[in-house]
């Protein structure tokens, strides 16, 4: 038996300490690891806990990132609780087995502390590798702040094992902003967080030898685009309701309540800015202050969840907006936005809504996206609002070097 | 100790429960399916199985069938040595922490791939899990070239062959690279088991197979799988065609125990010359025209030094 450990009511714990907490507090049965910046300290907090005794799973520290996730893969077949972490170019290199792991409905969950994708080398955040993986056909959550990354880190477990759902979890933070930002943290105590979690219930496991599985079959033309589609219905029809039967749990037992989709100053909100990760911390201050300052009516909304895409709640709050920044931070190289992109679908199939539309590209690489930038981006979208329509280009880069960069329109 | 297989003669060996079903995609004649059969029918234990992409794993799990009566799984070319060994780290925790379904098996942890995935493209993984050292085997059913994609070389195609990556032509005779020395490298590994087995000698197979489930640790064995299709010979002509194979020590039977015993398996009672071995098979065709006859020499040359090298290193026992 693992040792528990004496927690704190209140913690100070970075992101990825946070993680590594929730990893040990679930009692995971095989993590299979490789280290990248930033999520390294994940697999280096987990190692001393194990070394420390906290740890009675197997821990194995493969050779790569891809042999991660193929050896989470094999081991999640056996059946038993499985995770890792990793980030960008370790990221890229597990794309392959991603998936490999979610065809195969594997409930592995997976930390990734999102940084930049090489080239330039960077290690810094921002949203490319969580974006390389939004059609891997994983379930993506979401988190802004340290202590997020801690709870999805419990209830990522409890949502992709369910045997309705079967399907593998990524937990995303921020490189460095979150993941080396040590903040006050409330846990759950290690026999709270486990009872929370719940023990692994095991579905078609490899070691049930009195039932032998086959595992990761050829299928052509003939089945293949029935296993896909039963796998892209499930995300679609059972997903939510069970991340939301998930959160309302976690909520009765801390009292943190969490949405599909974070919305804060909607009620009379008439612009909006879209975000994910930290910069929706950043956008609930600025709002606040723009709104005490300048009187511009300003709302935030944060997806919690990025896969399934939350299509419906988002037609429901954004249907009164008048101007909406959907704000990416990961280089469309070559179109707009991902999230321009999902929302300008959201508005297509949305009768109602008529709001404006524009992208933001920041952030790239680390850079800072600070309160006044985004001040700056609430006030274009409360022009774009009043004249009832978009007053400069659909997309704009934001704090980069040289003369201002807008693409489509002027 | 592993619970081995008694297994006295070819008949009762055809006659032992199939946990790896005939009913399979395979071509007539392949001697994967030969091959595998004797790795399974060696342990009467429980087995979780992996397969790489190649032509065993698309010929027995074609979906919704399965020629697999033991849990069994692909993930893709590379890391069919991790899918294992992640399986078997969760035997390993589930084990400890009491909460293994049937405690009381001894299940065996195998692994299957092509020479492609195991001497080229699943190097690394193999390498990972070796250095680990999980208990597992890794089989590689060697067929000196990538059978399932069409007949590209690989790193285990040997000089000589023609293959439609290292086409002969006017101006070549085939694959120009030397054939890789994995069971070298495995045992560098610090393997307690490395061998290479040939489906034809079935007893020797047998028995090393056996050996390789009661060493503890990961063991490496490479199999030679006469390929009907890309060597080209008639498809019941697979176990002649293997014969001359082992005969002419082109692939030489023998086991390398921890790291450096080196024993030789099985000693012709005649060593037939290589281009006898070479002359049955469409690859080497070429090698037959005068402007190549120094390729044949140089085959038999090699062959020649590497028995020389196997008997002195028997001898050394270093
Ligand atoms: C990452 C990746 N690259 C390439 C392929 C294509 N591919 C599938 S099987 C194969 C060759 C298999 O050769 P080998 O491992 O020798 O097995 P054999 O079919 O000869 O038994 C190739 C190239 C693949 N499936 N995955
Ligand atoms: S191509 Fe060769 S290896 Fe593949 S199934 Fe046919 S005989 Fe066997
Ligand atoms: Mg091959």
């Amino acid at each position: 038996m693992a040792d528990k450990m004496e927690l704190k009511s209140v913690e100070v714990w970075d992101g990825n300490m946070a993680s590594a907490q929730a990893l040990r507090q679930s009692q995971v049965d095989v993590v299979a690891a490789y280290p990248i910046t930033p999520s390294t300290p994940i697999v280096e907090n987990y190692a001393g806990f194990l070394a420390n005794g906290y740890i009675d799973g197997e821990y194995v520290m493969v050779e790569s990132e891809h042999a991660a996730m193929s050896g989470c893969i094999g081991a999640s077949a056996a059946g038993g609780r499985v995770a890792t972490a990793t980030s960008s170019q370790g990221f890229a290199l597990m794309v392959e087995t991603l998936y490999q792991a979610s065809g195969m409905r594997l409930p592995i969950v997976l930390h990734v502390v999102n940084r930049a994708l090489a080239a330039p080398l960077n290690v810094n955040g921002d949203h490319s590798d969580m974006y390389l993986g939004r059609d891997s056909g994983w379930i993506q959550l979401d988190t802004f702040t340290p202590q997020e990354a801690y709870d999805m880190g419990l209830c990522a477990f409890k949502i992709g094992e369910d045997h309705d759902i079967r399907l593998p979890v990524m937990v995303h933070q921020d490189g460095f902003i979150s993941s080396h930002t040590a903040q006050n943290i409330n846990p759950l105590s290690d026999d709270d967080a486990y009872a929370f979690v719940g023990e692994f219930q095991p579905m078609n496991a490899m070691l049930d030898f009195e039932k032998p599985a086959t595992y990761g079959t050829q299928t052509e033309e003939d089945w293949h685009f029935e296993h896909k589609a039963r796998q892209h219905n499930d995300l679609m029809t059972k997903v939510f309701p069970k991340i939301e039967e998930v959160f309302a749990e976690f909520e009765a037992k801390t009292g943190r309540k969490y949405k599909l989709v974070e919305d804060y100053y909607m009620e009379d909100a008439e612009v909006v800015i879209v975000a994910m990760g930290t910069t929706v911390e950043t956008a609930k201050l600025t709002a606040r202050i723009i709104r005490e300052q300048e009187g511009i009516k300003a709302g935030v909304i944060g997806l919690r969840v990025v896969r399934p895409f939350p299509f419906e709640k988002l037609a429901d709050l954004l249907k009164d907006v008048k101007a909406i920044g959907a704000m990416d931070r990961s280089s469309p190289n070559g179109t707009v936005g991902m999230l321009y992109n999902e929302i300008a679908g959201v508005m297509a199939g949305t009768a109602e809504m008529n709001a404006v539309m524009t992208n933001y590209i920041y952030g790239l690489g680390g850079r800072d996206m600070t309160v006044e930038m985004l001040k700056g981006i609430f006030r274009e979208l409360n022009e774009n609002a009043k004249a009832g329509k978009r007053l400069g280009a659909i997309q704009r880069f934001i704090n980069v070097r040289g003369p201002e960069l807008s693409f489509l329109g002027k | 100790m592993a619970e081995q297989k008694k297994i006295k003669n070819l008949k009762s060996f055809s006659t032992t429960a199939d946990r790896f079903e005939g009913a399979n995609l395979l071509c007539p004649g392949c001697a994967h399916s030969i091959i595998v059969r004797e790795v399974l029918n060696a342990t009467n234990d429980d087995l979780v199985l992996s397969a790489a992409t190649g032509c065993l794993e698309v010929s027995t799990a074609v979906y919704p069938y399965t020629s697999w009566d033991a849990s069994w799984i692909h993930i893709g070319f590379e890391n069919a040595a991790t899918a294992v060994a992640g399986a078997e780290a969760m035997h390993k925790a589930l084990k400890r922490k009491g909460r293994l379904l049937q405690p009381d098996r001894n299940p065996k942890f195998v692994a299957f791939g092509g020479d492609g995935a195991s001497y080229d493209i699943g190097f690394q993984w193999i390498s990972g899990a070796f250095e680990r050292g999980h208990d597992m085997m890794y089989v590689t059913l060697d067929n000196e070239v990538y059978a399932n994609t069409g007949g590209q070389s690989s790193g285990a195609t040997p000089i000589g062959a023609s293959t439609t990556t290292t086409p002969a032509g006017r101006v070549s005779y085939g694959q120009k690279r030397q054939k890789k020395d994995m069971l070298a490298i495995m045992a560098a590994h610090g393997s307690p088991y490395v061998a290479q087995v040939a489906p034809n000698k079935w007893k020797d197979m047998t028995k090393k197979i056996q050996k390789g489930f009661a060493a503890e640790g990961p063991v490496y064995i490479n199999a030679m799988s006469a390929c009907t299709t890309e060597w080209k010979f008639p498809m019941q002509d697979t176990i002649a065609v293997s014969d001359l194979a082992t005969d002419s020590l082109m692939f030489p039977l023998y086991e390398i125990v921890n790291g450096t015993e080196y024993n030789i398996t099985y000693r012709p009672k005649n060593i037939i010359p290589v281009r006898d071995y070479l002359a049955v098979q469409g690859r080497y065709k070429h090698l037959f025209k005068p402007e190549n006859a120094h390729i044949i020499e140089k085959l038999q040359a090699d062959v020649d030094a590497k028995w020389e090298y196997l008997q002195r290193r028997e001898e050394a026992r270093v």
